[in-house]
């Protein structure tokens, strides 16, 4: 295509706006339930969430990465005027980017995976035309936005429970917080690590049997398990502060686990949330380079590593400050109960990457929190703010969808 | 950010409750200085007392309001119902007022024990003060009780806290009976306004212990749910 060198500049620059916003507001968002229950401290936390969410993005990433890219926009309706979906997807980056910056700036609850879906979406169905659009697709995703927190929930609250019979309620709760602790290590890594090889890795060319599947990911399970084992007999018992709150020393060892879940989510999060800012790159670049929609090349390495560049470098810089914010917030939120929350979460959301589901990560937390506040786990969960956050798709999709069209038909005058 | 993620966990009561608490055992605590000033005859001393009393009586009043502000915010989930929270602390309270309330009536009306009564009512007073003691005692548990859902062993030692509690309030009646026997035994040679006053006195003490074995029972509601 003549302006290729335009198409994919233009694409690479807006496909990094949105990575740096998904960085400095959405993993601010994943990590600030470590933080804030001092599992982990602000550089930790950055480290842990660059290293991990560039793994999740390329390791669990693809299905997600595909369904954005290719999955929500029916490429018959395009065939003769393939430029018109450049557009389309450099207005939906843009929309959903700067949609993110002013709801980051004001306050307002913001889901990215919402705000760039309903910017195709919008692009698509107004600017082309109703049969643009998949709709089934859209309805399925639609759907997994609310099934996500439902589940996120059920499952936080079984943990939670699990925790309360197994440890907290019980004579001892150290000793017995040293013996199951690992488990729950364990469960954390084969859980996130089965998933990820069952549905992600067929995008790294990596191809294992069922079997192999589950002894590798059994195989990490134990390592991580053991790792944390030690880690957790390096806690000693602080007599003087075990006086003033008897489940202190307890809790230092949950904080261990919490480490691992805050990988989890990180990992969890860079699958499903780093393809909102590279799936419409990767759509571009196809189409710029073949003329043709829907190919099925894989994803040019520059470009995961261009989201996985943009969502560390809007960690590092503006992250930090979110992290800070709504870290300090959050002190409320103990190591027992925020590792019952992330696991759950980070559990719910790898399945979904893992189906090609983008969902919203924030819901997802929101609703695993709220699972643990059902098990009597949190001391005061405020429900306005719950339903401030859930309802905030109501303004993100129609913002996203109108700067979308707004921007198409921009580009369109300015480039057709 | 108001609608962030920070946002959902609405302020935790725990904190401030046993803070509260705290206060107002402070006070109660400190009307037995009081006391033992004022049956010495140092009035000055006994002002003084009662001031530090006022100071603490009006802390505990501006905790119970901020706490009551936040608990009353619309539309929160809770482990335990809001309302046995905003009776405990209407029981805290209730010590400090009644401590203030003694106190004052004391020095206003400067009320001396004659000896036999004094001996019984400094007594009375003493194990009012470790009821109030061991409902502070059971009140600095909330944190661990939050921690355990309010149930399992946490659950049982402070209903053993709660069932000494219960065996000092006991305490008190007997002693209260005492005291006024004592005083009534000798009520004809004194001033019968002053005689009507110490008997006041002697039953506002006897409240503050009712009060402190009334927070006990407001933990216990908590456990209950």
């Amino acid at each position: 295509m003549s302006d290729y060198t335009l198409y994919v500049g233009l694409a690479a620059l807006f496909g990094v706006f949105m990575a740096w916003g998904i960085g400095a507001n959405d993993v601010a968002n994943a990590m600030a339930t470590s933080v804030g229950a001092k599992a982990l401290t602000i550089k930790q936390a950055i480290l842990v969430a660059a290293v991990f969410e560039f793994a999740g993005a390329v390791l669990a990433g693809g299905e997600v990465t595909a369904t954005i890219r290719k999955g929500i926009i029916d490429a018959g309706a395009l065939s003769d005027e393939p430029e018109l979906l450049i557009y389309g997807m450099l207005s939906a980056l843009l929309a959903a980017g700067i949609w993110l910056l002013v709801a980051s700036y004001k306050g307002w609850p913001v889901s990215t995976t919402h705000s760039i879906v309903g910017a195709i979406v919008g692009f698509a169905a107004v600017g082309i035309g109703m049969d643009a659009v998949m709709w089934g697709k859209v309805g399925i995703i639609v759907m997994s936005w609310v099934i996500s927190p439902l589940t996120a929930g059920l499952i936080a609250y079984l943990i939670f429970r699990s925790v309360q019979w197994l440890i907290l309620e019980r004579e001892d709760p150290l000793a017995r917080a040293r013996r199951y602790v690992p488990v729950y290590m364990f469960l954390a890594a084969f859980n996130i690590t089965l998933v990820t090889i069952f549905k992600g890795l067929k995008h790294v060319g990596l191809h294992l049997s069922t079997a192999e599947a589950y002894f590798t990911a059994a195989a990490i399970g134990v390592v991580v398990a053991l790792i944390g084992r030690i880690f957790v007999g390096r806690i000693t018992r602080d007599k003087r502060a075990d006086k003033r709150f008897h489940f202190h020393t307890v809790e230092r060892v949950f904080g261990v686990l919490m480490v691992v879940t805050a990988c989890g989510m990180a990992f969890a999060h860079g699958s499903n949330d780093v393809a909102n800012a590279i799936g419409p790159v990767a759509a571009v670049v196809s189409i710029a380079d073949s003329g043709i929609i829907g190919q099925k090349s894989p994803i040019p390495i520059w470009v995961l590593l261009l989201g996985g560049a943009g969502i560390v470098v809007g960690l590092a810089t503006f992250g930090v400050r979110v992290i800070t914010t709504v870290g300090h917030k959050i002190t409320h939120l103990t190591p027992s109960r925020g590792f019952a929350a992330e696991l759950a979460a980070a559990s719910t959301i790898v399945v979904a990457s893992g189906t090609g589901m983008p969902i919203s990560t924030t819901h997802t937390l929101v609703g695993a929190v709220l699972g643990v506040g059902m098990a009597r786990g949190i001391a005061a969960i405020d429900l306005g703010v719950v339903g401030r956050i859930f309802l905030s798709w109501l303004t993100t999709i129609p913002a996203g969808a109108i700067l979308a069209i707004i921007f198409f038909q921009i580009l369109r005058l300015t480039l057709g | 950010m108001s609608s962030h993620l920070s946002g959902i966990f609405g302020s935790s009561p725990v904190e401030p409750l046993q803070l509260h608490m705290e206060v107002c055992h402070r006070a109660a605590a400190d009307l037995g200085d009081l006391v033992t000033a004022t049956q010495a005859g140092d009035w000055e001393a006994g002002e003084t007392c009662l001031h530090r009393i006022s100071k603490r009586e009006h802390e505990a009043d501006v905790l119970k309001q901020q706490i009551r502000r936040t608990l009353t915010k619309p539309r929160m989930l809770m482990p335990v119902h809001r309302e046995d929270l905003l009776k405990l602390i209407l029981a805290q309270d209730a010590i400090a007022n009644l401590a203030k309330r003694t106190g004052r009536l004391i020095l206003w009306r400067k009320l001396v024990f004659p000896e036999t009564v004094a001996g019984p009512f400094v007594q009375l007073l003493e194990r009012t003060m470790a009821a109030s003691k061991k409902a502070r005692k059971s009140v600095r548990r909330l944190d661990e009780l939050f921690e355990t859902s309010f149930r399992g062993p946490e659950a049982d030692r402070v209903e053993e806290i709660i069932g000494q509690l219960d065996e000092i309030e006991t305490e008190t009646d007997k002693l209260q009976r005492t005291v006024r026997e004592a005083l009534m035994a000798i009520e004809k040679e004194y001033n019968p306004v002053d005689v009507m006053f110490m008997y006041q006195a002697i039953d506002r003490v006897g409240e503050i212990a009712d009060m402190a074995e009334r927070v006990g029972r407001r933990l216990e509601n908590l456990l209950a749910t």
